[in-house]
């Protein structure tokens, strides 16, 4: 081959392989040293959560499936009412499927604003950057389940409150996922809009959104389906639609197992219902369309 | 040693490699030519059983390798390596690492997460590394070298394979002329001194007709020619490429010499 001869001369092979070595080594070591940390601090994790524990989790361990066993066996015993139950709460699943569209579609709106606001380049007041990434921040740091509970406080109990959490929370969420997308378009049509005399409003109407809309379309219908696993667990705390339901069906305990199998058997059929569908639109938009 | 018989892929409506015949009894280095899309790289895909074939078989050394599933198509894609156009190195690694990546088919996971492979294998890869004139590169990053040099640590990982055969898939396609010399050259080595088989996909005629022991023609999936690269006179060339009249060698060339041949021959024209 035509450079063996000049690039054995500059360093021997066995020099290369020691040098390889010591390398070699060092990572393991650092590596081994890693896992080793990793290993002490789950374990001593552990002893110390058990030790606080009131139960402790070898002394539970075995019952873990005693729960479901109950709900099953007696599901199983009242099949026959199965599909009467299905029917009685088909309701309250379009009322958590309602939740998590609205309240997706108005969290689409403010995350993209608060998006367009934060984005270095596109922002319409430069220097109140900080100020919309601080908010957006604030939307998505604030669990759900707190800014529902404080609004059913003021609010009262139903589906509304339980819209206004997750709007608040999908539009801090998708602000950040927005802007990072936004980040990435091109500025050249920006200039050329805004060269026509156009607008802070029209440059992102038509000189942005084009280029981000298969990825921001593509996070929303991601974000929609945790909208309807997040409106399902807020109906806990009393915000209405299939968790109420579930809710109470567990609370009343044996006696009512039937009815909370029914309300699994719905919520699950929903969630793998929209997750095919919103992933085959995605795969769509993100790899553009099969031929 | 390898019988292809009846080598059929179909996607959807579309046939890439229609009733391949291919009998091979010796280590022998192998150049498959024809345009692009002529089904020349779904024939490697399903040799190396990246892809599975839609009918027919390939038998290798008495085996069926057409029916192997799990452990047993894995221990075969280690025995049958491959190379590609786009060299399919891990860019962020280091080279040595990219070497060592052959041996993947006998370690565990957990062995290759931490690193651990042995200092023989490590020492193994420096020296092939070495052996394709590459070794100062060793501790930097694939990505850091440059497209003729990654093409080698690809070259030097399918070594480290140890296999019976090796096939690639345009291997020069993205080099300039010179590094392109240089891994054909390795790879015609390679066939010498290891009596290792080589099937390497080719664009272009004069690569096939100067490394390779024999040619096969593809054209539309069909295998339309298989002879000597003696035997491929430009008139079999024209049907293998489709092409008219006005084809000459020289115009598929990728080789330096060529452009002097070229020139010549224009200059003896003009006079």
């Amino acid at each position: 081959m035509a450079d063996i001869a000049f690039s054995s001369t500059q360093q021997s092979v066995s020099d290369i392989q020691s040098h390889y070595m010591e390398m070699v080594q060092r990572r393991r070591l650092y590596g081994g040293l890693m896992l080793l940390i990793f290993v002490v601090m789950m374990v001593a994790g552990f002893y110390t959560v058990n030790e606080r524990n009131a139960g402790g989790f070898w002394e539970g361990l075995h019952q873990i499936g005693d729960y479901p066993a109950d709900v099953l066996s007696e599901a199983w015993e009242n099949r026959a009412e199965m599909p009467a139950l299905l029917l009685k709460y088909f309701p309250a699943l379009i009322e958590t499927i309602n939740i998590a569209a609205v309240s997706t579609i108005l969290g689409v709106f403010g995350g993209l604003y608060l998006s367009l606001l934060g984005t270095r380049g596109l922002a319409k007041w430069p220097r109140l950057i900080p100020l919309f990434r601080r908010i957006s921040d604030i939307m998505r740091a604030v669990p759900e389940i707190v800014i529902a509970l404080v609004l059913i406080f003021v609010l009262g109990g139903g589906p509304v409150p339980a819209m206004i959490a997750i709007a608040i929370h999908t539009a801090g969420a998708l602000g950040k996922m927005f802007s990072e997308v936004a980040e990435n378009a091109d500025l050249k049509p920006v200039e050329g809009l805004a060269s026509t005399g156009a607008t802070w409003s029209q440059r992102m109407l038509l000189g942005v959104l084009p280029q981000v809309a298969p990825n921001y379309i593509s996070y929303s219908l991601l974000r929609f389906e945790i909208n309807i696993r997040a409106s399902a667990i807020l109906g806990f705390v009393g915000a209405g639609g299939l968790g109420y339901e579930l809710r109470n069906a567990m609370a009343w305990g044996p006696g009512r197992f039937d009815e909370a199998a029914a309300i699994f058997i719905l919520l699950f059929c929903t969630i793998v219902f929209f997750d095919q569908l919103s992933s085959r639109y995605r795969n769509r938009l993100t790899e553009g369309q099969a031929q | 040693m390898l019988h292809i018989d009846a080598l059929t892929k179909r996607f959807g409506e579309k046939t890439a490699v229609d009733s391949a015949n291919i009998e091979v009894d010796k280590p022998t280095m192998i150049g498959i030519i024809g345009r692009s899309g002529a089904g020349k790289s779904t024939l490697l895909r399903m040799v190396n059983r990246l892809s599975d074939p839609t009918e027919g078989s390939i038998v290798f050394e008495g085996e069926n390798i057409t029916d192997l599933k799990g452990a047993a198509k894995r221990n075969w894609q280690s025995r049958c390596a491959m190379i590609f156009q786009q060299f399919n190195l891990v860019p962020r690694m280091d080279v040595v690492s990219n070497v060592l990546h052959g041996t993947l088919n006998q370690r565990s996971t957990f062995a290759t997460l931490f690193n651990l492979y042995p200092q023989s294998d490590i020492h193994h890869a420096i020296e092939i590394l070495d052996r394709l004139g590459i070794a100062e590169q060793a501790p930097k990053r694939a990505e850091a070298l440059s497209g003729g040099q990654q093409q080698r640590v690809a070259i030097a990982r399918a070594l480290m394979q140890d296999p019976k055969i090796i096939l690639a898939d345009e291997p020069i396609a993205s080099l300039d002329p010179m590094n392109a010399q240089v891994v054909m050259q390795s790879l015609r080595t390679i066939h010498e001194e290891d009596g290792r088989m080589v099937i390497a996909n080719l664009h272009t005629l004069d690569t096939a007709r100067r490394y390779c022991d024999r040619v096969i023609g593809m054209r539309d999936g069909r295998i339309v020619f298989d002879g000597t690269p003696a035997q491929l006179t430009t008139g079999v060339a024209r049907d293998i490429y489709g092409a008219g009249a006005d084809f000459s060698e020289a115009a598929t060339s990728t080789e330096i010499e060529t452009l002097d041949r070229s020139a010549k021959q224009a200059a003896e024209a003009v006079a």
